[in-house]
């Protein structure tokens, strides 16, 4: 099935985060914008909540710190108890370095792998890239067309008045 | 907005648009590789080659082909080790600590030094499990289930640390690396013209569109992954100083070792960080992203962590003498006046003399004196780790037990074809993968740029420009 979408370029990204704004303004709802850095404050203007990969982090690394701490006290202090330089079997210190060690690990790991599950981030063979300029140097926003209701020429003015260097449309297979 | 400072230099010269650096990053990744990068690899293999056939000498006929013995147990091995991962954390500061201190000038070698950070490991990593023996059996380090009554593994010992220190250390430097790729992957992708190029970039560049919601994302993902690299990277060179300071042998039973060491690990990193990238600038033409404010800023690092350094080297030599510790005293004045003092001063002279030099403004804004102490800073952090180790160990509590240590050829070869694997590595991601991240660079262009600042120069004269009402609508968003 194939879905139908305007393109609005932009070159300048100070113009894009007012086009945005405008557009969202005017009533349109906008599909996605892709640029080729991470643009500051353009989660503001699209309404993009918070992340909540901080949390996911901070649970796995919970996890980490649990279980390099249970692994421990269990293996030296339980399943094969031995005195090693006099110290009690369950030498808390020197389990420390160990804790951090597992806590940073099942952290990191644990919110990229959510990272990659949730952008849908894994390698392919095929991707759909709405314009090959938005890798590069330019700012591309797009809406979906509704057959029917989304008049294309008021969207085509609405974009270029608000600084759009090119609109395009692009039949995208979903 | 961005605040622009009138003193600050632009990080990114010569007039770039966005365009230009796509175009100046992507160059050499696309075009077949040059003459100089051809005779670069070819050295770099001939090193390769004397690591593989002194790992085979080791491994065929064992550890004695090392020039260690009974006394001095460990020497160019552990000191090759210690200094490898010390070359590692300049890439961790540069791309963990200096993201959190917001310093915009990261942004354009980041990435080679991260790449450092990796390869660096890699080399690193070969010591220990060459120093095995049987590097076969390097699985017993781990805690596994295993049959030999589920005996486990010493969780009291820092050599076990290491363990998990080292390998969580090169697993989440990769992670981050590699996230960091993911969009400069695709923007080769998208200019790729080859079918293997394509094919290659595609399946590199992870289905990366660059979404705005995938940008959110990847950004609170870079700056939780930062918070985490800064506590491990310290972490990591502490656990490496451990596995000295918590043995009783005189020269390293001291509490100091931690940060002296981590300080040293950001020296010595910080000055391989600048040979690399004094080359690679040249090399790649990159001397528009790589400017001299990020050489001046890099010395300006190696004055500070050199004379950290400085400060530790003379509070260990006033304690040995204050503790009263009558060995202690011995193990430095012998350091000093010994049989290695030519160690021992070349150390001094190369990580406490020369970097002060960077005090003169014209010397830490000269590419050749640069490249020539960062040099010297490499082979004086080589030597401190050699000074530490085999000093401390050759003479002992037993004078009868006293011995010299002299290196194999087997030695050389095994730590002159580390550098050999590390140039091959390096190298075929200077040629294969982007040496900048071309995305931040692009994010930091117009607050960093000489255009920028030329820009606020005239915004005097002129009044309500179309970029300047832009920015202040965009202040009220924020």
């Amino acid at each position: 099935m194939t879905k139908k979408f305007v393109l609005g370029i932009y070159d300048d990204e100070d113009v894009l985060l007012q086009a945005i704004e405008n557009v969202r303004a005017a009533g349109t709802k906008i599909y996605d914008v892709f640029s080729p850095y991470p643009v500051h404050g353009i989660d503001d203007v699209l309404g993009i909540k918070r992340s909540r990969l901080p949390i996911v982090a901070f649970f796995c690394g919970l996890f980490g710190t649990s279980f390099a701490l249970w692994m421990q006290i269990w293996m030296l202090g339980f399943d094969w108890p031995m005195i090693i330089g006099g110290k009690p079997h369950i030498a808390l210190p020197s389990f420390i370095p160990v804790t951090f060690e597992l806590t940073v690990l099942c952290a990191a790991f644990g919110m990229v792998i959510t990272f990659f599950i949730v952008s849908r981030i894994r390698p392919t063979t095929r991707v759909n890239v709405f314009d090959k300029r938005s890798t590069d140097d330019k700012f591309v926003m797009a809406i979906e067309v509704n057959e029917g209701t989304t008049d294309i020429s008021t969207l085509n003015n609405l974009l270029r008045s608000n600084g759009a260097i090119e609109v395009n449309e692009k039949e995208v297979i979903k | 907005m961005q605040h622009v400072s009138p003193i600050r230099e632009p990080l990114v010269t010569g007039g770039k648009t966005y365009h230009d650096i796509t175009e100046d990053v992507c160059r050499q990744v696309e075009a077949k590789p040059n003459a100089r990068w051809a005779a670069a690899f070819a050295v770099a293999l001939v090193g390769l080659a004397i690591f593989l056939y002194s790992v085979y000498r080791t491994l065929w006929y064992g550890i004695g082909e090392w020039g260690l013995n009974k006394t001095v147990g460990w020497a160019w091995d552990i000191t090759n080790f210690v200094w490898w991962v010390g070359i590692g954390h300049a890439g961790t500061l540069i791309s963990a600590i200096l993201l959190l201190f917001r310093q915009k000038w990261r942004t354009s070698i980041n990435r080679a030094a991260e790449a450092m950070t990796i390869f660096a490991v890699i080399c690193a990593a070969m010591f220990p499990v060459l120093h095995m023996g049987r590097p076969w059996l390097a699985y017993w380090v781990l805690p596994l289930p295993n049959t030999f009554g589920s005996l486990w593994v010493n969780f009291n010992s820092p050599l076990l640390w290491d363990v998990f220190a080292i390998s969580t250390y090169f697993s989440v430097s990769l992670v981050f690396w590699y996230i960091g790729l993911i969009p400069d992957f695709a923007t080769i992708r998208d200019r790729a013209t080859g079918p293997i190029a394509r094919r290659a970039y595609t399946i590199l560049s992870m289905n990366w569109t660059g979404s705005a919601k995938a940008w959110s994302r990847y950004e609170t993902v870079s700056l939780i992954l930062a918070g985490l690299a800064t506590p491990l990277v310290l972490s990591v060179h502490t656990i490496v100083s451990m596995d000295f300071a918590t043995s009783v042998i005189p020269g390293w039973h001291t509490t100091i070792f931690p940060p002296y060491f981590v300080a040293g690990a950001i020296f010595s990193g910080f000055a391989m960080v600048l040979t690399l990238m004094i080359i690679t600038r040249k090399t790649f033409k990159l001397e528009d992203y790589i400017t001299l404010e990020h050489v001046e800023s890099m010395n300006k690092v190696i004055i500070l962590t050199g004379s950290i350094v400085g400060i530790a080297y003379t509070t260990e030599f006033f304690i040995a003498w204050y503790s009263g510790v009558e060995y202690e005293a011995y193990a430095f004045i012998n350091r000093a006046t010994g049989p290695y003092w030519w160690a021992y001063w070349s150390m001094m002279t190369c990580n406490v003399i020369t970097p002060q030099l960077f005090w003169f403004r014209k010397i830490r804004r000269s590419l050749t004196a640069t490249f020539i102490i960062s040099i010297f800073v490499n082979i004086g952090m080589w030597f401190e780790r050699f000074v530490i180790i085999v000093t401390s160990l050759h003479r002992d509590y037993l004078p009868s037990s006293w011995a010299m240590f002299s290196p194999t050829s087997i030695d050389i070869g095994v730590y002159v074809g580390t550098i050999g694997l590390f140039f091959t590595l390096f190298l075929l991601f200077a040629k294969f993968f982007p040496v900048v991240n071309m995305a931040e660079v692009k994010a930091i262009l117009k607050s960093s740029s000489e255009v920028k600042h030329n820009h606020h120069a005239h915004a005097n004269t002129m009044h309500g420009t179309a970029t300047d009402s832009n920015t202040n609508t965009h202040h009220s968003n924020d």
